[in-house]
């Protein structure tokens, strides 16, 4: 999916990917990251 | 999902439109990724949040589906490890899956 351009929300989770990783790479993307949260899904 | 991330997304579809909002997600378990895509396109699935009943249909995709678009050495230094010890082939057919049965996308 193309996201430059596009705002994002990254919703990361504690186990996996955390927020702020997926925002960094959205950003390299092009992408202006508006929203970013590590959840802990149990 | 947290009832507090919820009210947040819907204020920024509020703010941005829909149109112009993607969500990506970090989740590898399949549960956690079905709930997500699920509130952010059909509504909470546990009608207990803001987005209860909400149809926000906003695209959603996996940071794992994103390498392509992503800068390469931002991707290895930030996802690199993680996706040698996570199943990203299981992440892409969980969020294929979703997608199909209109569950995010």
């Amino acid at each position: 999916m193309e996201v430059r351009g596009k705002k994002a929300i990254a919703l990361g989770e504690r186990d996996s990917v955390p927020g702020e990783a997926i925002a960094q790479c959205l950003t390299s993307a092009g992408a202006e990251v508006v929203m970013i949260r590590t959840e802990c899904f149990v | 999902m947290d009832p507090e991330n919820q009210s947040e997304i819907k204020r920024l579809v509020d703010e941005h439109g829909a149109e112009n909002l993607v969500v990506v997600l970090g989740a590898a378990d399949p549960e956690a990724l079905e709930v997500a895509a699920e509130t952010v396109t059909e509504g909470d699935p546990a009608y207990v949040g803001p987005l209860a009943g909400v149809q926000l249909g906003l695209p959603v995709v996996h940071i794992f589906e994103m390498k392509g678009e992503v800068d390469p050495a931002v991707y290895e230094a930030e996802v690199g490890f993680l996706e040698l010890t996570l199943d990203p082939d299981a992440v892409r057919e969980t969020m294929s899956r979703l997608r199909d049965s209109g569950g995010g996308g």
